[in-house]
């Protein structure tokens, strides 16, 4: 699960790890009381204003600005909630925005890269640290590998305090910027194994030039990023509640409900399956023979008869889908479930494009029965004996 | 032969009275798996539904019944503690189903384990399979209908999960009398694997999902020293997918320590990035991860390697020499 950077905020702030002052706004008259209130707390003339959604590219799209006025503050507020935010990202759609952060800007000495998650070679959780931060860490792994620096956590021992002093010797950090440093990779640490994250970053993470309240500069987190192990949200309320359904496609929402998992994508088949990987593999197939998957419904192994028929509903609703491929490997999942979903699916919606069906697996015979008795009322079914043919049989269909 | 597993293990069912317990354990005896009773806290000296002995704890079910594998399903806020229940009761083989188990609970469960394991000789270690995973099955020679524990599928193998049972060939059954070991990330997949290795002929001495959490039991490399060890597997079938760097990892130790025929397929080669790798995944392993790197490592072993998942049983067999290559 995502969360959005103003309650990236929040949980930082109750990590104890230091923020610029910043506030939530969700109407153009607040922006320029919060302007003036978040520039004057942190002693700066500007401050940056920010749309609260999960997609990239705000920037390019102008939904992040530096603002230096009450009124430059109010203008961009304006257009921020009064245009929807149109990126790679979004498709052409765009996005509505509902809420903006305005956080004080501040001087920066220099920017670095700060992260936690969990290393699956070595089953540990790892910090990574970089003193090349506020860029892409993905260029700098890869053009400057020796630039960062790993050190994993011991799973019940946590982050060391002197694990944390020597990343911050080796990042360069300096004087009293030492102690800070290493407070915030042990709060960030600690934060990532209490909140059950999958990621925990900052980036980036920074020192502002020396003044006279800070003669070594303050260290600040600017921007973070958290995800969230889905299978452990049942112990993090606080964390659930930050949920956004309105950041969510619509067909994963309905899916979930269900206990489906949805993955919508570009191009014309349909496909109900059941495991990930058996997913993965069948959108490979189909691109081997030059088709290409409009969705992935994923039923696992538990789903009743009534969920795979909303399945059904789910994948003919997606107005891209030319044709559907089920491709059903049967161990919990039953051949006769899919089948009899199939069926009512047919009664209810109906299959008007081309429908390609392998089954196999537990309860094949049965299955195999119900499609016979149901084929006169789906006329566009095929049956496959395998699943090369039935894949290459559904990329034919759909032409 | 087999690994890990044969006719003789005797399982018990951590979780046997819930819904899912209580129907795999049906389909395991169905099948002719030795099971000999399941552990419910607070159910202990009843009996399921088939008759078979429930235990409080898995220590009061090694006791009783003598049993040296268990196969897990209780609900995932609890499995990390029923497999360390299972291992500290002195269970060899512990092989966890449940799915969802957070990772957090993997990484502390995991290190406890090593901890147990540490020291201890190959023979007298502890492996763990899964969470979120199949199972393990040697299969057995087909004497029955399947439709029931008093006429199991057969007499002389075992089924520890969630797998189909009939789509897997004892040696004695197949074709070319030759028996493959299969070890897969993927649960559905491996089914498709193992249907496909024997519609190609090919028996199975064991096939293993080893799960796709992030942190879980046993890896490739531990099932493929085990296969490499086993007279009987002719060779090895090994599937993946994207994430991570287990199969790169794989393939060289494959390479410095691998005499078998090998094949393997990846899965993910075309899914759209970033959908489900997460960016500090891919900066550990140095850009690693991608189903690219992992085909090259493979081939560079001398993996035969399946182009689509549709040709994993002709890959296995070519590279044993039993068929020509796919022609897709």
């Amino acid at each position: 699960m995502k969360i959005h950077e103003y309650q990236a905020r929040e949980i930082l702030q109750q990590a104890g790890i230091p923020i610029p002052p910043g506030e939530v706004i969700e109407s153009i008259d607040e922006a320029a009381a919060v302007f003036k209130s978040v520039t004057k707390e942190a002693g700066t003339d500007f401050a940056v204003i920010k749309a609260m959604v999960h997609a990239g590219g705000r920037g390019k799209a102008g939904f992040v600005k530096l603002i230096h006025s009450a009124e430059e503050a109010t203008e961009a507020a304006r257009f921020m909630l009064s245009n929807k935010m149109v990126s790679v990202q979004t498709g052409p759609e765009g996005l509505d925005v509902s809420k903006l952060l305005i956080a004080a800007g501040v001087g920066i000495d220099h920017e670095y890269y700060l992260a936690i998650t969990t290393d699956r070679g070595a089953r540990r959780n790892v910090l990574i640290a970089s003193r090349e931060g506020g860029v892409e860490i993905e260029k700098v792994a890869h053009e400057n590998p020796d630039a960062i620096l790993k050190q994993h956590i011991h799973p019940s021992m946590g982050l060391q305090p002197h694990q944390a002093r020597r990343l911050a010797f080796d990042l360069g950090f300096k004087g009293k910027q030492i102690n800070q440093a290493a407070k915030i990779m042990i709060a960030l640490a600690d934060t990532y194994e209490k909140r059950d994250c999958t990621i925990a970053e900052i980036n980036p993470l920074i020192v502002t030039p020396p003044s006279s309240d800070h003669p070594d500069g303050q260290v600040l987190a600017i921007d973070a990023k958290f995800n969230f192990d889905d299978n452990a949200l049942y112990r993090q309320k606080q964390v659930a509640a930050m949920f956004d359904p309105a950041e969510e496609d619509p067909g994963e929402m309905r899916a979930k409900k269900f206990d489906l998992s949805y993955i919508p994508l570009d191009g014309s088949i349909g496909c109900l399956v059941n495991g990930a990987g058996l997913a993965m593999a069948t959108m490979d197939i189909i691109k081997h023979f030059g088709g290409d998957p409009a969705n992935f419904l994923d039923v696992g192994g538990s789903a009743t008869e009534e969920a795979v028929t909303e399945g059904f509903r789910i994948i003919l609703s997606d107005e891209n889908c030319k044709g559907v491929l089920v491709n059903i490997f049967g161990g919990i999942m039953r051949c006769d479930v899919i089948a009899q979903a199939i069926a009512n699916a047919a009664k209810e919606v109906g299959f008007e494009v081309p429908l390609v069906v392998r089954l196999e697996g537990t309860n094949v015979e049965e299955g195999r029965a119900i499609l016979e008795e149901a084929k006169s009322q789906i006329p566009t079914m095929q049956t496959a004996r395998d699943l090369g043919e039935a894949a290459e049989m559904v990329v034919a269909a759909v032409g | 032969m087999s690994i890990l597993i044969n006719a003789n293990t005797k399982v018990i069912c951590q979780g046997i009275t819930g819904a899912y317990g209580a129907l795999h354990t049906k389909g395991c005896l169905d099948y002719g798996t030795n099971l000999v009773g399941g552990v419910t806290p607070g159910k202990g000296g009843t009996k399921d539904a088939n008759g078979l002995p429930v235990f409080n704890t898995v220590q009061d079910a090694v006791d009783g019944t003598g049993c040296d594998a268990t196969m897990i399903f209780v609900p995932p806020p609890f499995c990390g503690d029923a497999i360390l229940e299972a291992a500290e009761a002195g269970i060899r083989l512990i092989c966890a189903i449940t799915e969802g188990v957070p990772v957090a609970d993997m990484v502390r469960t995991r290190a406890a384990l090593d901890e147990i394991n540490s020291g201890r000789s190959a023979s007298e270690r502890i492996y763990l399979i899964g969470p979120n995973c199949p199972g393990i099955i040697s299969p057995g020679p087909h004497t029955g209908s399947g439709e029931s524990a008093s006429d199991p599928y057969t007499n002389a193998g075992c089924k520890i999960g969630i797998m189909p049972g009939y789509i897997n060939t004892h040696v004695s059954e197949s074709e070319s009398g030759k028996a493959v070991g299969i070890v897969s990330r993927s649960g559905t997949l491996t089914y498709e694997a193992v249907w496909q290795t024997s519609n190609m002929g090919l028996g199975q001495t064991t096939c293993i999902g080893i799960g796709g959490d992030p942190v879980r039991g046993m890896g490739f490399i531990d099932c493929l020293e085990l296969f490499e060890a086993d007279a009987e597997t002719a060779g090895v079938l090994m599937i993946g997918e994207i994430g991570g760097t287990d199969e790169e990892a794989a393939a060289e130790w494959a390479k410095a320590n691998m005499s078998k025929p090998l094949a393997a397929f990846i899965a993910g080669r075309t899914a759209p990035p970033g959908k489900r790798m997460g960016h500090a995944g891919a900066i550990i392993s140095g850009g690693e991860g991608g189903a690219e790197s992992k085909i090259d490592a493979l081939k560079a072993a001398g993996f035969a390697i399946a182009e689509t998942p549709a040709d994993m049983g002709v890959a296995m067999a070519h590279a044993m020499g039993l068929a020509p290559a796919a022609t897709a």
